[in-house]
């Protein structure tokens, strides 16, 4: 069965929509939880760790290998909506 | 047996496996010594990258540093993995798509010019060669603490294997005894940790185990990272936990070491040449995130160790009789790596926050290697940290010795001084330049200059701060020219380089009160990376647009299907 019709000007526009989407992400959780609001998100505790704590020593790490699973799987999707594969 | 016993089976016995896996891999062609053929799977690739990038730094110093740095470690955790994020998401995938060998390639092609492959061979040799120094002294350090053998045999011994895979597999050899490498290093981290964290909180995964309750003696009871906290209140030290107090980094340098290692970590050419030996844009993609978990298995229990380190290091020695010390701060006194001076006559060890009454130094390296022996771990387990610090240091050592290999036969010789080169002669000059390459870096392992160190730690803001703008704008912006890039790569790394040098090398007196709005030649790569980007873009606006066939093929590496 023949994929979609090629459509190289979507497909880069949708791959850009979702790195912006991605990169948003890893801004907030690195720069703007772990370093720009650590210290009131220390005052909130998760079991022993004071969260901003967290955040800079495991959360960060945590959601950067989420984000680049969810940008693996959703490139193949889109690289087949738009039949560039 | 006892633990130098040890060490020599486990030490034997992984070598070994190196070797054989070398010689079962070797090259037989360019294709298979620059980029192994392009046929690794994606996962084995991740495993590959993971050994490359985590060097003797990682496994060696890293939870040391955190140890003492408290919160302010975060610029290593988060600086050294969140880099992952920007090389998968802008640079991996369209690298592979672009193909070719190494990164100058991609530099000269898509920048139409031989000039900006040329600097782009010789950021890529000075990045790889200070780094791969750092790794051959890594080596003798570890020889030197647990075989007791010279520091400068060490590094031969190291020097040797290197060179029989490096030289007879090619990037080939390499990958798979990287994968290797990568086995032993992991089982060699975590069984310590594990054990670790299960003798002071009862949890036997570390990342959930510092954040636990203390199963037993004065503190019973009480949250391990809260005790910590009370300990350093106790003697002076900032909390550990906290962020921004005196004594600990201001906020905007943190952003700004941070931001530079990460950049600095998607601009370094050994770790971007890993994305060209998988099979598509695609692989590239899933090799990436298979590289950050298996990265981050490590980085996650980094500041876990960091924690129990700390707690153990000064329960065990802080107010103990030097003569009732234990036997492992004997030895490592030997060393001279960790020292008592007993300023109060008592013979009794005071550490504390004010130097004025600290009467012990412990040199931040040490942390995880001694870490077992601090816990009372047995023989085996010492034995096997030591193996994984060398296949930490081995693994990294040889992939930047293939950088410097394919910088000088493929980008050097081949792409300008004589292209008419035979895939026979090119693949025996890259062998020659690997060799004289393992000889160069051991030599400076064994007589490193005073600043190879320091060094080492800049290389991070000299490629955040000339590589990764150009690469990505030569990805994402058609307009881009080779007058920008060129123009941006020398303004870039020329701040980067002059503040460093100036604060460093020329007024090493001028404190943090003279640096630019309290950012530390450590985070200056972050200034220098976004001057880079503006210069770039500004020149590029103002001269010729690039040919018709070079914005054809930055519309093509954009796409991930094959052409």
């Amino acid at each position: 069965m023949e994929g979609p019709k090629p459509d190289p000007q979507g497909y880069w526009r949708a791959n850009l929509r979702l790195l912006a989407a991605l990169l948003s992400v890893w801004f907030l959780v690195s720069f703007v939880l772990g370093i720009l609001l650590v210290e009131p998100l220390n005052a909130v505790h998760l079991g022993g760790f004071p969260l901003g704590f967290w955040f800079a020593h495991q959360g960060s790490i945590y959601t950067f290998v989420v984000l680049i699973w969810v940008y693996a799987r959703r490139a193949d999707v889109l690289a087949k909506r738009y039949g560039v594969e | 047996m006892g633990i130098q016993d040890w060490t020599y089976v486990m030490v034997g016995l992984t070598f070994s496996i190196y070797i054989g896996i070398a010689v079962w891999s070797r090259a037989r062609s360019t294709r298979g010594f620059y980029v192994a053929g392009r046929g690794v799977p994606a996962l084995a690739n991740g495993m590959a990258t993971g050994a490359d990038w985590m060097s003797a730094a990682s496994f060696i110093s890293m939870a040391g540093l955190i140890s003492f740095m408290g919160y302010t470690g975060t610029i290593y955790l988060m600086g050294w993995t969140g880099g992952y994020v920007l090389l998968a998401l802008l640079l991996a995938p369209y690298l592979r798509k672009f193909g070719k060998y190494t990164v100058p390639d991609f530099v000269g092609e898509r920048y139409y010019s031989q000039a900006a492959r040329i600097v782009a061979v010789f950021c890529a040799i000075f990045v790889s060669f200070t780094y791969v120094a750092g790794q051959m002294r890594g080596v003798g350090v570890v020889f030197s603490r647990f075989l007791e053998v010279p520091v400068e045999q060490g590094v031969l011994i190291g020097m040797a294997l290197v060179f029989i895979y490096a030289t007879l597999g090619g990037m080939r050899g390499i990958t798979y005894t990287q994968v290797a490498q990568y086995v032993v290093l992991i089982i060699a981290y975590l069984i310590p940790a594990v054990a670790i964290s299960y003798k002071i909180t009862g949890n036997p995964i570390p990342q959930l185990g510092f954040g636990d309750q203390i199963a037993s003696g004065e503190h019973a009871g009480r949250y391990l990272l809260e005790a910590l906290d009370g300990i350093h209140r106790d003697l002076g030290f900032p909390e550990y936990t906290a962020a921004f107090v005196p004594g600990k980094k201001p906020m905007i340098d943190v952003l700004a070491i941070t931001a530079a290692l990460m950049i600095g970590t998607a601009g370094l050419p050994h770790v971007l040449i890993r994305f060209y030996t998988v099979k598509s844009a695609r692989a590239a993609r899933w090799s990436a995130m298979w590289a950050l978990v298996f990265i981050a298995i490590l980085y996650t229990t980094a500041p876990a160790v960091a924690t129990f380190a700390r707690v153990n290091m000064i329960e065990t020695l802080h107010q103990t009789p030097y003569d009732e010390a234990p036997a492992w701060f004997k030895t490592w006194e030997e060393t001279k790596l960790i020292a008592f001076d007993d300023k109060d006559g008592d013979g009794v060890i005071r550490y504390s926050g004010d130097a004025t009454l600290n009467e012990l130094t412990v040199d931040r390296d040490i942390m995880v290697l001694a870490n077992p022996e601090i816990a009372n771990l047995p023989a085996w387990v010492i034995a096997l940290v030591a193996a994984g610090a060398l296949a930490a240091a081995l693994s990294t050592a040889a992939g930047l010795l293939l950088v410097i290999s394919s910088a000088v036969s493929h980008d050097l010789f081949k792409s300008v001084v004589k292209p008419d080169l035979s895939e026979e002669g090119e693949l025996w000059l890259a062998r020659a330049a690997a060799g004289v390459a393992v000889v160069v870096a051991g030599i400076l392992g064994i007589y490193p200059p005073g600043f190879v160190a320091q060094v080492v730690a800049f290389a991070f803001g000299l490629a955040a701060s000339s590589f990764f703008p150009i690469l990505v704008l030569g990805i994402f912006s058609r307009r881009t020219t080779k007058e920008g890039a060129i123009a941006g790569m020398v303004s870039g790394i020329g701040l980067t380089a002059a503040y460093i040098i100036y604060f460093k090398f020329i007024d090493t007196t001028a404190g943090a009160d003279a640096y630019w709005f309290g950012i530390s030649p450590e985070g200056i790569g972050t200034v220098g990376m976004l001057l880079n980007f503006a210069v770039t873009m500004a020149v590029s606006q103002v001269t010729a647009p690039p040919p018709e066939d070079v914005q054809r093929m930055v519309e093509e590496v954009r796409l991930p299907r094959e052409a």
